[in-house]
């Protein structure tokens, strides 16, 4: 054990020296890369055209066997390399132990970004420009946005949308506003007229509160994923941050546009308030647009599988553009547009897809996430800086006040229209978590220093308010969670029951407001609901699965999971470890009805009568399983997971069927035996099963389980023409399954699958990450 | 008319001491039920089934027998009735008032229990006191007999892995010879503990803080 502990430990302190080593000689590549920058591009372009001349000219020059050229592949290599250091940053964090408990990624990625810098710094070399607002707006941010509107948890979302939108709406105003009034106070009347703080008009102090009050999603979802707070609040201070952005790019804009000119009146005061809707609708209609063309799109890709998440990509991205040409919200497009577009395109395409769609999502938002912290902290260094103390503590220590007031007032109004109310604690966690990040800083960066002199000072207090909010908030909130005992997430997977009765619970809801007469809140739910259903589903949703209501949807789902997790486990000696129970259909089966003895058929059996013929049964019915199955091994479908352990099982299944078909038949006059093909049939099958298969009952049918807990084949013994089977099959998605299996949470319907077995190996190569199921939760509102 | 609105007036103070609910909703509340019942003093099963909107409901019947339920009337009784006059709409109704915000734990608890109490009749239509498998059934079927022809063996399997999903959380061993005869009220109010009924089993209009209220007209 020390052994092996001690060689991981060297690996570990192996892998991290070559990560330092790396970044080392990616840092000087780059500061050298960087020092080409400067020299105009049509430099290289005649450069090039020169060599081509030299080289035609000198001929008799030898051939070069190893050359190098740099020139080409510059600007690739340089990307290439920042992308692969920010990834192995990620990877050495969480080799170092302890580390990531105590301090947040962001944290530790700011500082490696420091570190970079410094680095490029001191060796004489100028910064690049890394944080470039366009980069920044349309490679870094998409993703991350696009990640969080297409697992947005849309039911939280839309019970509490009055309290975000409040929140971004009006917090924001207030915010920008409130920052923005009292620095330009303070820079009048707390410094002398000639110095430069005083020359700071209001406009632009305005300006500076409306880019540094809002709440930044990247921070956010970078800080609050480590600490599993409760769904509320993550969705209240998450919701917060995505929507404030139409606010935030209407006063940017407004303010860059005022500042410029010079004037204000109010008709422009005014048109802002109306442009404030048109960005924020106009975003959301552009975002929903798209989402819809996306689901179309995915109706008809049944036949060409694999660009299937290039269409959800794709679609999104030229929303968010499409929004940026008419400087309406970019977010906000993509926010609608991925989740508009998330419950159709599920339905209509492949596990594999969705698979993949999850996991490039999360990988380019990881990504972007880490750039950009990354390059926050370069840009630090980068500067340029104008450090004035008293603007920058005035503005800290503002933003943090004008935060506590907003939220704590904010939530006075809001709580009047709230059932669940919010709490001191909630009001903590919520102004707590309002925090700064790098749209700031980009939104900074863009302003123009012709028009905005003192644009240094701004960036300079900017990044201090980012450092302050990101380190100090960030690495403390999460023992605060801790300290206030903030209830966190609750972990547990929703259950079937929960579904069926949070239904149950909105019809009957819908139904006490249509008898008080009362258009309520349900109504309108209901209505949009069955809207959804009779039109949008059936343009939207490709072939059957346009009718399928949502609790089997949500039932289909739940199965596949549990497939996917058994076979996952080894489909075959290891336990799945849900909830170990003993419990199987049969214990559910009503007790047999005690009819007054007056009523019986036949003679009510004494117990000890019962448990003779009960053994007689099993004896022989074992002896004519033995037989069976030596018949089987011909027709057999080819069961690679069969082993002793689970013919021990199918023995003992088989006892328990037929312990519980004694049950109830011996209260009921006994069938007359029929023929052993017949006897054969029953065997394995519910009464009710054949219901199912009325024309195929030419062949008897034997559905064996093998019933170990472990196991998930089920051996259809089919006849040879399973074709026609599997097709009935196919169209029916669910077949009934003799139940009982001392299985729990099985449903008795997966297992059935035997053939698809094959077919489910095959599809579920990669493994379906089975931390993460909340954001596959009901997706219809 | 007037007789009977003087008696209102009388019994408000008590009607408001047993549901809750404060004279303003009250008032509210009566005026819906004289349109309901076409102005007589009770209202009938066919009263309720003529509310057009009520059609496109897929669980209409459940929710009109919980109102004729004596169960749901806080009185210990069982059966149900036929006609129902305007107190036992309004105890009926008071199921759904939203909990006070500043109900200490206990209170909540108690609220949580009646509602989940009148969620549990409303499966347990032949009150033994346990939802049966084929109660359960029924329940399945009914929320999904408004999406088209679904096959009763899904909604049957549906409601299969429910049942066993409740007896493997909460007996989780049990020999094969022993029977789970169906989901107590303990079991119930078990496995629906993740939804916080307390604040979801509500409609907004009858809380006594809300700003407007005021029942909508009975179209026909």
């Amino acid at each position: 054990r020390t052994v092996s502990h001690g060689s991981s430990g060297r690996l570990r302190g192996l892998f991290l020296v070559m990560v330092l080593v790396f970044l080392e000689s990616s840092v000087f590549t780059l500061a050298f890369a960087s020092s080409d920058q400067h020299s105009p591009t049509t430099a290289h372009s005649d450069g090039h055209k020169a060599t081509d001349h030299g080289s035609h000219n000198n001929t008799g020059k030898a051939f070069p066997v190893l050359d190098l050229n740099y020139e080409n592949v510059r600007v690739p290599f340089e990307i290439s390399l920042w992308v692969l250091l920010a990834s192995l940053m990620k990877l050495g964090f969480h080799l170092v132990p302890h580390l990531s408990n105590i301090v947040p990624e962001s944290c530790l990625l700011i500082v490696v970004g420091l570190l970079v810098g410094g680095i490029i710094r001191g060796t004489g070399e100028t910064v690049p420009p890394v944080l470039d607002s366009k980069l920044f707006f349309y490679i870094l941010l998409p993703p991350i946005i696009l990640d969080a509107g297409y697992f947005l948890p849309i039911r939280p979302f839309m019970e509490n949308l009055g309290t975000i939108l409040i929140f971004a709406v009006v917090g924001t105003l207030w915010n920008a506003f409130f920052v923005g009034g009292l620095l330009y106070g303070v820079c009048q009347i707390g410094t002398e007229s000639s110095s430069i703080l005083s020359r700071i008009g209001l406009l632009q102090c305005l300006l500076f509160g409306s880019i540094i009050s809002a709440v930044d999603p990247v921070a956010v979802l970078a800080v609050f994923e480590e600490i599993h707070i409760n769904e509320l609040l993550h969705i209240l201070v998450f919701g917060e941050s995505l929507l404030n952005d139409a606010v935030t790019v209407v006063l940017y804009h407004l303010f860059e546009e005022f500042s410029g000119i010079g004037t204000v009146t109010l008709v422009k005061g005014f048109l802002g308030v109306i442009s404030f809707f048109v960005v924020a609708l106009g975003g959301v209609l552009v975002g929903v647009l798209y989402g819809i063309l996306a689901a179309f799109t995915s109706r008809f890709t049944s036949h060409t599988r694999v660009i299937e998440p290039l269409f959800v990509f794709l679609y999104s991205y030229m929303a968010y553009l499409s929004a940026e040409i008419f400087h309406l919200s970019g977010i906000m497009a993509l926010i609608a547009c991925g989740a508009v577009m998330r419950p159709y395109v599920e339905a209509n395409i492949s596990h594999k897809s969705h698979t993949t769609i999850k996991y490039f999502l999360k990988m380019w938002s990881s990504v972007s996430e880490t750039l950009i912290f990354i390059f926050l902290g370069v840009a630090t260094v980068a500067g340029p800086h104008d450090w004035n103390w008293t603007f920058v503590t005035v503005t800290v220590i503002l933003c943090l006040v004008a935060r506590v007031i907003g939220v704590v007032g904010l939530t006075f109004i809001i709580n009047k229209f709230r059932i669940v109310k919010l709490t001191t604690k909630d009001q903590f966690i919520i102004a707590y978590g309002g925090l700064r990040g790098a749209i700031a800083f980009s939104l900074g960066f863009l302003l123009e220093k012709d028009h905005f002199p003192e644009r240094e000072i701004f960036l300079t207090a900017i990044i201090t308010v980012i450092f302050f909010t990101v380190f100090v908030q960030g690495m403390t909130i999460k023992p605060l969670v801790e300290l206030l005992a903030v209830k966190k997430k609750q972990e547990a997977k929703r259950s079937i029951n929960e579904e069926i009765h949070t239904q149950f619970l909105d019809h009957l809801l819908t139904g006490i407001e249509d008898i008080c007469g009362h258009y309520g809140h349900h109504h309108w739910k209901d209505k949009l609901n069955r809207f959804n259903k009779k039109y949008v589903k059936k343009c939207l949703i490709a072939g059957e699965r346009s009718k399928e209501p949502q609790l089997i949807a949500f039932y289909h789902k739940m199965e596949m999971k549990q497939a996917i997790q058994l076979v996952e486990s080894g489909g075959g000696i290891k336990l799945p470890s849900a909830m170990p129970s003993t419990v199987s259909m049969q214990n559910i089966q009503p007790r047999p009805p005690t009819k007054p003895a007056a009523e019986r058929a036949i003679p009510q059996l004494s117990k000890t009568k019962e448990e003779e013929i009960r053994k007689i049964l099993r004896t022989n019915l074992q002896r004519t399983r033995q037989r069976l199955r030596s018949y089987n091994r011909h027709t057999l479908v080819a069961d690679p997971y069969e082993d002793g352990l689970s013919d021990l099982f199918l023995k003992k299944q088989k006892m328990f069927q037929i312990e519980k078909k004694m049950n109830t038949y011996l209260t009921v006059p006994a069938p007359p035996p029929d023929s052993p093909t017949m006897c054969r049939a029953r065997l394995a099958s519910d009464p009710q099963a054949y219901s199912i298969k009325p024309a195929l009952n030419k062949v008897p049918m034997i559905q064996v389980d093998l019933a170990s807990p472990q196991s998930p084949d089920s051996v259809n013994l089919l006849d040879e023409f399973g074709q026609a089977n599997q097709q009935e099959e196919e169209e029916q998605g669910l077949m009934m399954k003799p139940p009982s299996r001392p299985r729990e949470g099985k449903k008795p319907g997966e297992e059935d699958e035997a053939k698809d077995q094959q077919k489910l190996m095959r599809c579920l190569s990669d493994p379906g990450p089975s931390a993460d199921e909340d954001e596959d939760g009901a997706f219809l509102p | 008319m007037g007789a009977s609105q003087t008696r209102l007036e009388h019994n408000y103070d008590d009607l408001t001491e047993k549901s809750g609910f404060s004279h303003e909703q009250i008032k509210n509340l009566y005026q819906r039920f004289q349109q309901l019942s076409g102005n007589n003093e009770k209202i009938s099963r066919d009263d309720l089934e003529r509310i057009p909107a009520l059609n496109n409901n897929p669980i209409r019947k459940q929710i009109i027998t919980a109102f004729f339920d004596k169960r749901n009337q806080h009185q210990n009784d069982v059966g149900s009735l036929d006609e129902i006059g305007f107190e036992q709409f309004l105890m009926v109704m008071s199921h759904f008032r939203p909990v006070n915000s500043k109900a200490t734990e206990e209170e909540k608890a108690t609220v949580r229990k009646q509602k989940l109490r009148f969620l549990f009749n409303m499966h347990d239509t032949d009150n033994d006191g346990i939802i049966t498998l084929d109660e359960y059934r029924t329940v399945v079927e009914e929320l999904l007999s408004q999406s088209g022809a679904i096959e009763t063996e899904v909604a049957r399997a549906i409601a299969d892995a429910a049942m066993l999903e409740v007896a493997s959380t909460n007996v989780p061993h049990m020999a094969p010879d022993d029977f789970y005869e169906g989901i107590t009220f303990e079991h119930f109010e078990q496995i629906l503990k993740g939804i916080e009924m307390e604040s979801r089993m509500h409609i907004r209009f009858l809380d006594k803080n809300a700003a407007t209220m005021r029942c909508g007209k009975l179209s026909s």
